[in-house]
Order: structure tokens, then C-alpha cells, then sequence
């Protein structure tokens, strides 16, 4: 940087974080806990149905649930979205997409991440399966994504 | 069914902005006279305010700002927090004080941290003066100056040191209309 220039514009990175952390809850919490055990758990709703991911409260009635559903981790998608060139932020190295998967005994969908080899091998009512990620802490990415219910697990 | 096992308590939810900023007009100068030890305010030519830091506008007028004032690098605590609790991602080791000063010759107040003294003998009115970090160490920043301390001299009204300021900025205005120079001035 030349001093002398007193005119010259300055440039430089800088990072804004914020460093939340926050508390799930009780039913979130335990949802988590066994996500660490490599067990999904939905929970029942007021009208019956059960929620996947749970919720603490009922998003139509407001009540208050308890009543936990163990639901399978395998499902089928409802809707996608293709990434062909992630950002930092995905945490992804390569293509993915966005999915929206409905897990068997579940009747709610949930988004998260689906790996697969190319856009044009999804399509909707695909059977998938949960690829999980060896280092578990009790979060949602505890769950690495969902891959095709008929491929080996490969490196994405 | 219940899920017998102990509830996650917390998790973490960090967000992270990564950001390349460029300096703006008013804030280039700024920056190369504090790498240079200097204290660089801009004065409103519409209300005859000296704003440091200056961010190229007045914030009471609207006015653009671009004329130079070097500043002193003594002040008066107009206000102050003493932190006791750590900031996450934060250098600073708790307790510290925290400063609103308004340096010799400004009307806007900028913080700094006060140290040299006890954190319960910080009060407002208290003369300070800023103590430099060696000049080899010295950046694009105000952490050039590592803190400001206590001078020992007698407390400040805050209230007359107010309207001294109000006056002062009048004047400024009054000079200005009379077709004084616009060259760099000191405060």
C-alpha cells in the first residue's frame, strides 16, 4: 500500500459473524438425541397425522404434542431443486439438490440435501434412503442428505 | 411414545457474512491520516459541527462533508460501559470500559476503550488522552490508539461543555459566511 497517495481507495475482507447458539426445546431436543442413535422420530398431530420433522406445538391447532412416531429412513421425493455449482455455505464439494422427501410413515415432507449422479436421474415419488454422516453431535446434519434407495453410498 | 433420551440443550446456529469493502470517498482520507497518527474529522459547513469519524455526511443537515479538521487526540468521557461478561469472537479479556469521547475540538463523540485506572474511577466528565500503539504497529485503523487514560485534570461539566460545543459551531458557521479559507485547520 503506498502512504504517499493519500487519495488511494482502501480495500480489505473482513467477516460478520454471528455466533448464535440456541436451545431446541424439549421435542427438538430429543429429535436430535436420536438423530445421534440414527433414529427418526415424527410426532403426532392433533388431527392424527404425524409431523416430520416434530414440532412442539400443532401448526393448525396450536396444541401442545407429545406423542412420538419412530418413521422410517427411507422415503420418496415430492420436489427438487438442482445445484449445479455449490456455495461455501452448502458445505457440499460437488453438484446436489435441494429435495423436498416425504419419509415412509411420516406425512409431512422435509427439505434437505439429495446426492445423486445428474438432474435428469430425480424425478418425483423417487425412492430415497438417509446417508448418515458417521460424525453425529445431535444435529440436523447429523443426517449427511439422502441418496437413490438403489445406489452404494458414493463420495460427493 | 416418548424418546427416552436425554434432549439436545443447545446447538450451534452461526451465521457468517463475508464481505470485501472498499473505503468510500469521505473515509480514504480518514484512513490514510490515521495510519499517519492522525486524527481526521470533516466540518458540516451547514452547522459548523466537526463530525469525527467522518462518514461524508452530516447527519443533522444532510449536507456532503468534505473538509479536513485534525483533531487532538485528547478528549472528555461523555459516557461509558464497563463489560464483565466476554464477547464472543471478542479480543478484549472482561472487565473493560468502554467510551463515548468527544475529542478536543469535535461534536461527535467516538468510542474507545479507557484503561490505566481503576475500572469504579471511569466518570463522565473525566479528561482522557489517547496512548498510541508504537508507530511501527500502526495500521488503517483508530486501534492505532490502544486506549485512552486518565490525565488527571479537573473534571468537565458535560452540560457546559455542551453548549461550549453549540456556541463554537455557531461561530464556525458565522466565520464561514465571512469567506474564511477552507485549508486543513487544526481544532
Amino acid at each position: 500500500m503506498n502512504s504517499s497517495s493519500s487519495n488511494q481507495i482502501l480495500e480489505a475482507d473482513f467477516e460478520l459473524g454471528f455466533t448464535y447458539t440456541r436451545s431446541p426445546g424439549i421435542i427438538i431436543g430429543k429429535f436430535l438425541a436420536a438423530l445421534k442413535q440414527k433414529k427418526l422420530y415424527g410426532i403426532r398431530g392433533s388431527d392424527g397425522s404425524v409431523l416430520f420433522p416434530p414440532t412442539e406445538y400443532d401448526p393448525r391447532t396450536a396444541a401442545s404434542l407429545n406423542d412420538f412416531v419412530p418413521v422410517s429412513a427411507e422415503g420418496e421425493i415430492v420436489s427438487w431443486t438442482w445445484i449445479e455449482t455449490p456455495r461455501e455455505h452448502h458445505q457440499v464439494k460437488g453438484p446436489f439438490a435441494f429435495a423436498l422427501i416425504k419419509l415412509d410413515g411420516a406425512d409431512t415432507p422435509f427439505l434437505h440435501r439429495l446426492f445423486c449422479d445428474d438432474a435428469s436421474s430425480i424425478s418425483a415419488g423417487m425412492k430415497v434412503k438417509v446417508d448418515w454422516n458417521d460424525d453425529r453431535c445431535g444435529a440436523i446434519t447429523d443426517i449427511r442428505g439422502f441418496v437413490p434407495l438403489t445406489a452404494t453410498v458414493g463420495n460427493f | 411414545m416418548d424418546i427416552d433420551l436425554d434432549p439436545i440443550e443447545s446447538i450451534a446456529v452461526p451465521i457468517y457474512h463475508h464481505y470485501h469493502a472498499t473505503s468510500a470517498k469521505a473515509i480514504t482520507p480518514f484512513l490514510h491520516a490515521i495510519k499517519r497518527g492522525e486524527l481526521m474529522g470533516h466540518l458540516s459547513s451547514a452547522t459548523g459541527k466537526v463530525l469525527f469519524p467522518p462518514l461524508g455526511a452530516c447527519p443533522e443537515s444532510g449536507e456532503a462533508t468534505h473538509e479536513p479538521v485534525i483533531l487532538k487526540d485528547s478528549g472528555t468521557v461523555i459516557g461509558f460501559t464497563t463489560v464483565h461478561l466476554p464477547i464472543p469472537g471478542s479480543k478484549l479479556v472482561p472487565p473493560f470500559t468502554v467510551a463515548n469521547i468527544l475529542l478536543d475540538g469535535a461534536d461527535q463523540t467516538c468510542s474507545h476503550l479507557i484503561s490505566e485506572c481503576e475500572l469504579g474511577d471511569v466518570v463522565i466528565g473525566m479528561r482522557v488522552q489517547a496512548v498510541w500503539r508504537p508507530k511501527d504497529q500502526w495500521d488503517y485503523s483508530l486501534e492505532n490508539i490502544e486506549y485512552f487514560k486518565p490525565t488527571g485534570e479537573a473534571l468537565v461539566d458535560v452540560d457546559e461543555l455542551k453548549q461550549h460545543c453549540l456556541e463554537r459551531a455557531k461561530l464556525r458557521v458565522k466565520n464561514r459566511v465571512k469567506g474564511n479559507s477552507t485549508e486543513v485547520h487544526h481544532a
